[in-house]
């Protein structure tokens, strides 16, 4: 009985193949975009938690300098002379042109369990050879495949490390990046019983895993950022889901009743709609998951560059295939076919068998309905401002935006429909007149796929607007803070000396850069010491600061600190900051810093001097007149052999800035022209559910005196109307979302607010790019109705031939 | 005499199906002509062909003396919207417009709205109490009065009705023709109305009857 229902309901989509691949294809859609950004997330947590694991960097305390420099190899000797199990890692990039490696040299003899070392529990793997010059790398394939500077030992695969990173022993690492004390030292769990605690053995900084910086942590605010689009993207597709089934079951309404009336019980019938729409949903699944593969594969090397950019954070370039993640996209597939199909399945088990079988508009909904949607939008739109102005969490942030988001959406038909009555109501013109009366009467059946259109548009407006004031504030931002015309690193204190003699009179000013990693406030940052020069007097980006703050910092009376540690720690101008384990200095004043998730301070050069004795600066920033910088650059080298990377100017640094920044946004703009086409799909989807309904009411009007033609060309304004309209409530919802983006959400995730900053030029081309999605939604509709034959209008008013 | 419409030799063919076949017949101004035939006889295409809805296959149709088979759509459109008032069985109001917009809408299209005459309309059909309200608030027999409004509101010198009172009850339906006829009298029109009921198709100065496509005298000879 349920194969015979199933047929029956299925002979509809062979009558309505079109219907059917707007279905399948708005489910399609739907979960490639959401299994895409779930596959490019799923594949960087696993590089991450790999990275984590590697040492035991996720279990394994560590010590280390105040200043981050190496471990005197003598200290590290004393630990394990005194007893403690303490091992040895030196750590450091290698880089040749684009060829770039990650070493971590071991010491797999006192390297303890916990470390749990990669390949090294390998049989296959011959110690000796480890051990002994030249040594070997141990790598995984992907690693091994990527170009590697010159001159390496002989490359073993193994699986398990971490892209971009290769294992070796210590003294291959010491060898090739010419450093011969350990960078950090691994502590393992377990010290002798009878030792006293190590912290009072040594001077050195203890850090536990969880004060390190996690490439997880740091970039989960960008990884939420894409979940957040893919989730926007699936609720997009299923609008146009919705809308094929709701179609469906209007058109299959009399087949229902009839099947009902012929003694198929209500129970069986749901069933057979139950299966018909797993069937859909496995189907569609399947082909959305090998577009959105595709199109995680296709983006995949951005979001690796843009993390290793930003974050520093390695990521294969490529990406793997997870069963997992398939699974979980099939599910959530499935899942929003449901929700779709609700309305649906619930009007089937509620229709009278009696009923008539007249088809109604679907999604007809009552004036009462939209009364009572405004009224919970506008709750939910408060509870998004109370978030906004008030919550001061990122989990807060993020629900503001969803109430933002809803409360909006929710709105939209109400207030379509009374700026519909407010531009009748001032219609001169009979057919106007109609066109907008008529286009009210429509709002219904197509709100929900204006209201998809209205997401993407605010998400687009609310996330360019958030780009384009993180770019100028950055571009600013940069041009406040390299103002030096030139920055020179020396290899040596030496060179410094003979640095600061060759430039005495060829250079305006010289200003050393001298920097220590250190704890800020209890949390790991890098204190800078810094001149006292007219450079930095005029151009630092002091956001907030003393009246006289640049006299009392030369004084050394206090500190200058960036954004993020004021707001992580928050502290104002005034408060004391706790430097190091004893210093404590008053702020003076507030400096932006974007880009750096680090906490930060600057004292004047000579405190700095008088804190860390043992720091002789081998950087400097160089002032000199722009057309004499190149020249000096070159002299700079010739003198004193330096690399190309060693003497940088200004415009490159900038460039080089500019071009990570403009690589993070790269895939927020490819989600942002995908989430608008999706929603452009949508439109098309509902005009055209709509169009074979409207005969009815444009019949009429073409019996009365106007043309096809010109019907189709109303039908087309129509849609541009609706489009211009939806965006014109799009761009407060957009600003309102660029402003929580920008004022709540990053300042939770990075601890840098952003000034909003409004870009007409950008509002109208995306308000062009609305315009011609409606249009191109409506073309076919249109086209439609253009050629539409004579007799299927006249059929509206016949009754017999 | 002015003659309205002029058909000759009319053939219209679906597929196979040949609806109407060599059909002639003509009407002067002030006259009117009831078209009846069983289902499926070809009537209610007969009058779509002869408000320029749809063309024929063969044969000539003018209306006031202009042949409309080789008009293009637009100019087709011009004619409907300016010399022919439409009545419908399922009344076909704009369900987006009130009352008073119904009424006023072809004859705004069409250039030619007279405030006075639309308040003449509905005081005589007794519409007044009702132009605020929207179609889907009234009775059928007060949205067929509505369609008469708006069928005469721009003075048509042709008025084609199909089954006009096919959709009310007998007391209704009487009522309804009875205003059609005393205003389609007044303008001076023509008026072709289809219909199945042979005791309204009395009441119409000539009628005609369509069987199997082709015209017969009324007793069906």
């Amino acid at each position: 009985m349920i194969g015979t229902a199933l047929l029956t309901l299925g002979s509809h989509w062979r009558r309505h193949p079109g219907q059917l691949a707007m279905l399948v294809l708005g489910l399609a859609l739907a979960t490639a975009l959401w299994s895409g950004v779930q596959a490019i997330n799923t594949q960087a947590r696993a590089a991450y938690a790999q990275a984590a694991a590697t040492l035991g960097q996720d279990r394994l305390d560590r010590l280390q300098r105040h200043d981050g420099r190496p471990v005197p190899l003598a200290d590290y000797i004393a630990l394990r002379r005194a007893g403690y199990a303490v091992s040895p890692v030196i750590s450091g990039e290698l880089r040749a042109d684009a060829a770039r490696i990650r070493l971590l040299g071991i010491d797999p003899l006192t390297a303890p369990p916990e470390a749990n070392i990669p390949g090294l529990q390998d049989d296959g793997l011959d110690l000796t050879e480890f051990f002994a010059a030249p040594g070997v790398l141990i790598m995984s394939a992907e690693t091994a495949g990527a170009p590697l500077p010159p001159n390496m030992p002989p490359i073993r695969i193994r699986d398990g490390l971490p892209p971009g990173a290769a294992l070796t022993d210590i003294g291959t690492a010491a060898r090739l990046l010419g450093q011969t004390d350990p960078s950090y030292l691994l502590v393992a769990p377990n010290q002798p019983a009878y030792l006293p605690p190590l912290a009072t053995a040594t001077n050195l900084l203890r850090l536990a895993p969880e004060h390190r910086a996690d490439p997880a942590q740091l970039t989960d605010s960008f990884h939420l950022n894409l979940t957040a689009f893919g989730l926007l993207a699936f609720a997009v597709g299923l609008f146009i889901v919705h809308a094929a089934i709701g179609l469906a079951f209007e058109q299959r309404r009399a087949t229902i009743r009839t099947l009902r009336a012929l003694g198929l019980p209500l129970r069986s019938l749901l069933i057979a709609f139950g299966l018909e729409l797993a069937a859909l949903g496995l189907v569609s699944g399947v082909a959305g998951l090998i577009l959105g593969y595709a199109i995680a594969a296709a983006l995949m090397p951005g979001v690796a560059g843009t993390l290793r950019g930003l974050y520093g954070a390695d990521l294969p370039g490529t990406l793997s295939f997870d069963p997992a993640w398939a699974g979980a996209a099939l599910a959530m597939t499935l899942a929003g076919t449901t929700i779709a199909a609700a309305q649906a399945i619930g009007r089937t088990a509620r229709l009278p068998i009696l009923a008539t079988a007249r088809p109604e508009a679907w999604g007809q909904a009552s004036a009462r309905l939209m009364r009572q949607q405004a009224v919970l939008a506008l709750l939910l739109l408060a509870t998004a401002s109370g978030l906004g102005l008030w919550g001061d969490t990122l989990i807060a942030g993020f629900a503001a935006v969803a109430c933002l988001f809803l409360g909006a959406a929710l709105l939209l038909p109400a207030t379509l429909a009374g700026l519909l009555r407010w531009l009748q109501g001032r219609a001169q013109n009979p057919l106007a007149e109609w066109l907008l009366a008529d286009t009210r009467q429509q709002l219904p059946g197509l709100s929900l796929a204006l209201m998809a259109l209205l997401l993407a548009l605010s998400a687009n407006i609310g996330v360019s607007t958030m780009v384009g004031s993180f770019r100028a504030t950055f571009v600013g931002w940069l041009d406040q803070r390299l103002v030096a015309e030139l920055y020179v690193t020396v290899p040596t204190p030496d060179d410094g000396t003979r640095l600061h003699e060759f430039l005495h009179d060829r250079t305006d000013a010289i200003l050393p850069v001298v920097w220590v990693d250190t704890t800020l406030a209890g949390r790991p940052g890098a204190l800078y010491g810094q001149a006292d020069h007219e450079t930095f007097r005029a151009h630092w980006p002091l956001i907030a600061a003393q009246a006289d703050a640049w006299n009392r910092l030369a004084a050394g009376e206090g500190v200058l600190i960036n954004e993020q540690l004021a707001r992580f720690a928050d502290l104002s101008v005034g408060a004391l900051v706790p430097i190091g384990p004893v210093l404590r200095l008053p702020i003076l004043g507030i400096y932006s810093d974007y880009g750096n998730p680090q906490a930060q301070a600057i004292v004047t050069l000579d405190r700095f001097s008088a804190l860390h004795p043992d720091i002789i600066p081998t950087r400097f920033a160089l002032r000199i007149a722009p057309d004499k910088a190149a020249d000096l650059a070159s002299q700079l080298r010739d003198e004193f052999g330096l690399p190309a990377d060693a003497v940088i100017n200004q415009s490159q640094i900038k460039r080089f800035s500019l071009g990570v920044f403009e690589q993070t946004f790269r895939i927020t703009g490819a989600l942002n022209l995908l989430t608008l086409g999706v929603a452009g799909f949508a439109l098309l989807t509902g005009l055209l559910t709509l169009a074979d309904m409207r005969l009815a009411q444009l019949a009429p009007v073409w019996a009365l005196g106007q043309t096809r033609a010109r019907l189709a060309a109303m039908e087309l304004g129509r849609s541009v109307i609706l489009g211009a309209l939806t965006f014109a409530l799009a761009l407060p919802v957009g600003l309102a979302l660029a402003w929580m983006l920008l004022a709540v959400i990053n300042v939770q995730a990075f601890g840098w607010r952003l000034p909003l900053h409004v870009f007409p030029a950008d509002v109208l081309r995306l308000l062009g790019l609305a315009l011609l999605a409606a249009a191109v939604a409506a073309a076919a509709p249109a086209w439609r109705l253009a050629r539409i034959s004579p007799n299927r209008l006249l059929k509206v008013f016949a009754h017999e031939t | 005499m002015n003659m309205v419409l002029q058909i000759d030799g009319l053939r219209k063919a679906y597929g196979p199906v040949v609806v109407l076949d060599g059909i002639a017949l003509s009407m002067a101004q002030g006259e009117s002509l009831a078209l009846t035939g069983e289902s499926g006889s070809g009537k209610s295409t007969l009058m779509h062909l002869a408000a320029a809805l749809d063309t024929p296959d063969a044969g000539t149709i003018r209306l006031f003396g202009v042949e409309i088979s080789g008009l293009d759509d637009g100019a087709r459109a011009k004619l409907r919207r300016d010399q022919i008032g439409l009545v419908f069985q399922q009344f076909n109001l704009i369900p987006s417009l009130s009352v008073r917009q119904n009424i006023a809408f072809q004859a705004r299209l069409g250039g030619r709205h007279d405030p006075a005459r639309d308040a003449m309309l509905t005081e005589r059909l007794g519409l007044s109490a009702l132009l605020t309200r929207y179609p889907e608030e009234l009775s059928g027999g007060q949205q067929q009065r509505v369609a008469i409004a708006r069928a005469l509101a721009h003075a048509p010198k042709l008025i084609l009705a199909d089954e006009p009172t096919g959709n009310l009850d007998e007391a209704t339906g009487d009522a309804v023709l009875d205003l059609l006829l005393e205003l389609v009298g007044e303008t001076g029109a023509a008026l072709m109305m289809v219909t199945h009921s042979t005791r309204l198709a009395a009441r119409l100065g000539r009628r005609l009857h369509l069987s199997r496509g082709r015209l017969a005298r009324p007793d069906g000879g």
